[in-house]
């Protein structure tokens, strides 16, 4: 078991045929991934890595029954994607580009609330589940099937956590990441509730930063909601108020979403936080006795 | 991206909603020729700078003659504006705003921002003009005012006058107030602000509805889009080295410490700050060089860094997802040579082509620390920057 994604998963690369779909989705059919295609509007009925080009999401998945997508379009054009594959009966958007105009993703996010769509990101390294399906950006070999759901705002920063709860050997049922921008498509408590529901998933990475307040949030999810032990990081400690850390969403604003704030609302909740993001996974250790 | 208030102003009247008659100058000569086109008698001059708290800074002034005016211009122009809002070096004057005198009845708050919890935005109101929302918000939550605007429908005339009657306003106010806050709404979408605050939004002696003070921000990701808007761009607002390193796709934001950071990712990067700071040191900078990371962009994120006399040793922290360690080695080889180090360099390397990246430092005969894991990088790096003190 898993969430989201596993090895029946049918999927489908929006600017397939771009240097960066190219390259992923090389390396995602490396690793394993059930890939039935990809989608450039204009070059329909070629084909690009062995699978076949479509003209629209829609033929797309009329031809291949694919049920999740991956978009590398530049960022002007991700809100048309995105809607485009949630128009076309895709039940899992995985959108790894990053800049959306946050105005976009208001609107995006409206309609695919309104029509019960997952989507994961954008501005995100995407979703694996280690030995079965790899949509996105993260290195697939750092990753180990196991029992640890990882979930995490930023890229690099859910590297280090998989790789140390890969040094442990306790690997990973899945790994979310759900992006750095202000407004995701999906949150951290959308996860948390499949991580909770999922059999194979026995303990839980948080990895947060600074900015908003989706970790507090989080945290008031978790105190009624989560049975399963649960470790917490945030970032951006020494980050300075009202500079913008890289991340579009990672800034402290008025006071609000600092780091202390943050590790005081996991802890409240009963979560193991942990302040050097080098020791997350000897802080799952001593939390699970494993 | 941050405009002036006259920038914003521009703005606002394009959307016709209710601003004073205003000129931007450059020059006392400019001012003294700008009161003259206005007309009247008082004029209130303002500094244009991005940063708030202008007014108790001084400057802002109303004036009445020439001699006043040119007093303004040869205090400010010129010199850097320091507010509560700034660091210790204040912002750079290079344009003040002359603008008709406005005779102010009552001063009311009006803002909008994109609400993170909601997903939606979010107009606030507020009868304590003038003085600083996060204190009202934070002392008397119950005099900030709400309305949230549908991301399908956009804001209705109803939202407007629903706020008015709240806010005490009475007979034509009504009106004029939703009509502010519909156009605000369409002018919020089609601008991609991220930020809008008029504080104050007056009641004149007249009775009507003005926007005495504007301040917008607008979305970075949205310039592709807001060209006109774009070209508003003031560079002397913005700290040298951010918008040097913006310039390479690199995200560098300068902090007070010692030890100079660069990492791909932000989050990393920000976890990489804190974990120098829990081993004893003072990160001197956030710097992402992200995961498009090239040779040239590695090399300039080394010269930004380099270029902080502060710096006394150099963490390079790396986690290759899409960025190949040995291309990073390449580019930090080249910086070396290109620009000369004479603070140590701690380097960390995992995930693609790490050992090939090590590989190529060692061989390499540029003097570089190899650290074993993340933490003993960090604290060769503390370490390090401690030793040359």
């Amino acid at each position: 078991m898993s969430i989201l994604i596993d090895s029946n998963t049918k999927v489908i690369c929006q600017g397939f045929t771009g240097a960066q779909g190219t390259m992923h989705s090389e390396q995602s059919i490396a690793y394993g991934t059930k890939m039935v295609g990809g989608i450039t509007p204009g070059k329909g009925g070629q084909t690009h890595l062995g699978l076949p080009v479509f003209n629209t999401v829609k033929d797309a998945v009329d031809e291949t029954a694919a049920n999740a997508t991956v978009i590398y379009v530049p960022a002007q054009f991700a809100k048309d994607g995105i809607l485009e594959a949630a128009e076309a009966g895709i039940e899992l958007i995985v959108c790894i580009t990053e800049g959306l105009p946050t105005l976009d993703m208001l609107a995006v996010k409206a309609s695919l609330d309104a029509r019960g769509i997952r989507l994961i990101g954008p501005n995100c390294p995407g979703v694996i589940t280690p030995g079965e399906c790899k949509i996105g950006i993260m290195p697939g070999d750092i990753h180990l099937p196991g029992k640890v759901g990882v979930v995490s705002r930023s890229g690099t920063l859910t590297y280090e956590a998989v790789k140390q709860t890969t040094d442990l050997g306790y690997g990973q049922s899945s790994c979310v990441g759900i992006g750095g921008d202000p407004i995701p498509g999906s949150s951290f408590i959308d996860i948390l509730g499949l991580f909770e529901a999922d059999p194979a998933t026995e303990a839980i990475v948080m990895v947060g930063e600074i900015g908003g307040n989706a970790e507090e949030e989080a945290a008031e999810f978790i105190k009624s909601n989560v049975t399963k032990p649960v470790v917490g990081y945030i970032a951006g400690v020494t980050a300075p108020p009202g500079k913008r850390m890289g991340h579009a969403g990672a800034i402290i604003a008025g006071g609000k979403g600092t780091a202390e704030d943050k590790f005081a609302a996991l802890h409240a909740a009963g979560v193991s936080t942990t302040k050097s993001l080098a020791e997350i996974g000897n802080t799952l250790k001593e939390l699970t006795g494993w | 991206m941050n405009l002036h208030e006259y920038q914003a102003k521009q703005i606002f009247a394009q959307y016709g909603l209710p601003v004073s008659q205003g000129i931007a100058c450059d020059t006392a000569d400019e001012a003294v020729a700008a009161t003259k086109k206005i007309g009247g008698d008082t004029w209130v001059i303002k500094v244009q700078v991005h940063a708030g708290g202008r007014g108790k800074a001084g400057g802002v002034k109303l004036v009445k003659t020439e001699a006043e005016i040119r007093e303004f211009c040869a205090t400010h122009i010129g010199t850097n504006l320091v507010t509560f809002q700034t660091d210790e070096k204040g912002q750079p004057v290079s344009k003040i705003y002359v603008e008709d005198c406005t005779d102010i009845d009552r001063e009311l708050y009006l803002g909008a921002v994109i609400d993170r919890s909601s997903q939606r935005v979010v107009f606030m109101a507020s009868t304590e003009g003038g003085v600083e929302i996060e204190t009202v918000a934070e002392e008397t939550p119950d005099k900030i005012l709400k309305a949230t605007v549908d991301p399908a429908l956009g804001a209705q005339g109803y939202q407007g006058r629903d706020l008015a009657f709240k806010l005490g306003l009475e007979g034509k106010q009504i009106n004029q107030f939703a009509k502010v806050f519909t156009t605000l709404a369409k002018m919020f979408i089609e601008t991609d602000l991220a930020l809008l605050e008029i504080n104050p939004l007056v009641v004149t002696k007249a009775g009507d509805i003005h926007c005495l003070d504007a301040k917008v921000s607008i979305d970075g990701n949205a310039l592709y889009r807001q060209k006109d808007i774009s070209t508003m761009r003031d560079p002397s607002q913005e700290d040298e080295r951010e918008s040097q390193a913006a310039e390479f796709g690199l995200n560098y934001v300068a902090l007070e410490g010692d030890i100079g950071c660069m990492v791909n990712g932000a989050g990393l990067a920000m976890g990489t700050m804190d974990l120098v700071k829990l081993h004893g040191g003072q990160p001197a900078n956030f710097l992402d060089v992200g995961g498009g990371a090239t040779k040239e962009t590695v090399s300039e994120a080394f010269k930004i860094i380099l270029s902080d006399t502060n710096v006394k040793a150099v963490l390079i922290n790396i986690f290759g997802g899409i960025v190949r360690c040995d291309i990073i080695a390449d580019g930090i080889i080249g910086a070396v040579k290109e620009v000369g180090v004479k603070v140590p360099v701690v380097v960390r390397f995992e995930g693609n082509n790490a050992a090939v990246g090590v590989k190529t430092l060692a061989e390499s005969d540029v003097d570089i620390i190899a650290a074993t894991s993340l933490t003993d990088a960090v604290q060769q790096a503390v370490k390090a920057a401690g030793v040359k003190a």
